[in-house]
């Protein structure tokens, strides 16, 4: 049943897909929580989690410079200025934080575990778990699954506040809006639960499908380091396009 | 390899960082902290037409922003549209005699209701109604009006 999916079978991509089904289900059937769970979740937490928080922050920063110098030159065609605290606000509240945040996240963190499963399958680590009575879908599989859905939400809210603060150094500090009319529009306009918890809601749906994918990739690999490569490969592309299509599905039915 | 305490201590302090930026986003750059905030009461008003105001449009007096506009529906015996006012309780003395009129922000900006304060002593409860309105500025009848009176004009 674990063996790697080969190119060759007719109806590929629609038997991945179901392989990546049967997989979920597989590796919820046995959720469970006992002490060693939460230590392992707490564990890959910080693996995926923590150790993307360069990337994010940074990338964070200077997506809200470009968003504010972009969104400036346009607003101000109309001579709309004062507004730019709520369009990026908005912008990336429902839009941009969790979607970037999930890519980059894919980038990050869903290839390192998908080559880190493909590995352990490839030097049978796997099934030395197995022979010792422990199920690697518990062990391995769920911590990584639950990580995903409680990192990218705090990563994409992490990308939110950098983007802001790239975006008020922007706005007031080069081009003179105030901080008052910066906050104040933002606050009158911004809601609550449809623009900001919607969009949380968004990167808790984008973390979960992308380590699901980069679970499941690294899980069929090949045992052969090609397989491996091809493995990360996969989650990058396969994440990308599921979040993107996801995304309009969600922010169709949200907002 | 770090230690797994120094593991968990990190994943802690990530997750915290991601609980900060909740609380700090929520309050600073929504308009979730004013709606926890302190409490209000609602007044209602017909209107003969509200235009295009919408249900969380601003409510304000002499430029401040004292509500928002809670509902909207058709009012059944009447007709008119009746609108319903949460004005914040800080705001408790408005005069009972108070007027409500739906002006437009800027020439195509959005609608909202504007009081005008009365002289009376006695002042406005949860549940009153306010009897002086005026209706919104639709500016597509303005529009044919001045086109439609223009064209007689010519014609005669």
């Amino acid at each position: 049943m674990d063996e790697p999916l080969t190119t060759r079978t007719p109806l590929y991509s629609l038997r991945q897909l179901g392989a990546s089904g049967i997989f979920l289900l597989r590796a919820f059937a046995r959720m469970r929580f006992g002490a060693t769970q939460w230590r392992e979740l707490i564990r890959q937490v910080y693996f995926v989690g923590a150790r993307s928080l360069v990337i994010i922050v940074t990338c964070g920063f200077f997506v809200g410079l470009v968003l504010t110098l972009q969104t400036y030159d346009t607003l101000s065609r109309f001579g709309a200025t004062n507004t730019i605290g709520t369009v990026l606000a908005l912008s990336l509240f429902r839009e941009l934080s969790p979607v970037l945040t999930a890519i980059l996240f894919a980038g990050r963190a869903g290839t390192s575990i998908s080559a880190e499963i493909g590995l352990m399958r490839a030097t049978e680590q796997l099934d030395a778990l197995e022979l010792m009575a422990i199920d690697p879908m518990e062990r391995i599989v769920q911590p990584r699954l639950l990580a995903g859905v409680l990192a990218v939400p705090a990563l994409s809210l992490i990308f939110s506040l950098m983007a802001l603060l790239g975006g008020l150094f922007f706005a007031v500090y080069l081009m003179g809006i105030s901080p008052g009319t910066f906050w104040g529009n933002m606050q009158a306009n911004v809601e609550l639960v449809r623009d900001f918890l919607g969009g949380l809601l968004k990167a808790a749906a984008f973390g979960f499908i992308v380590s699901w994918l980069a679970v499941f990739f690294g899980w069929y690999a090949k045992p052969t380091g090609e397989g491996v490569a091809l493995a990360t490969t996969q989650t990058v592309i396969a994440s990308a396009i599921a979040v993107l299509l996801v995304d309009f599905v969600l922010s169709a039915l949200l907002l | 390899m770090k230690s797994t305490n120094q593991i968990e201590l990190t994943a802690g302090l990530f997750l915290l960082l991601g609980i900060g930026a909740l609380i700090f986003l929520s309050l600073q750059a929504t308009g979730g902290a004013s709606a926890i905030g302190d409490g209000s009461y609602q007044i209602s008003a017909n209107f003969t037409n509200v235009g295009g105001l919408e249900e969380g449009s601003d409510v304000n007096m002499a430029g401040v922003t004292i509500g928002t506009v809670q509902r909207i529906a058709l009012d059944d015996e009447t007709l008119n549209a009746q609108v319903t006012l949460s004005i914040s309780e800080r705001y408790d003395q408005l005069p009972r005699d108070t007027s409500a009129a739906i002006y437009t922000s800027g020439l195509l900006g959005s609608q909202y209701v504007a009081l005008q304060p009365g002289g009376l002593t006695e002042t406005l409860a949860d549940g009153d109604k306010i009897l002086l309105t005026q209706s919104a500025v639709v500016l597509e009848k303005l529009i044919s009006k001045y086109m439609f009176n223009s064209e007689t004009e010519k014609g005669g």
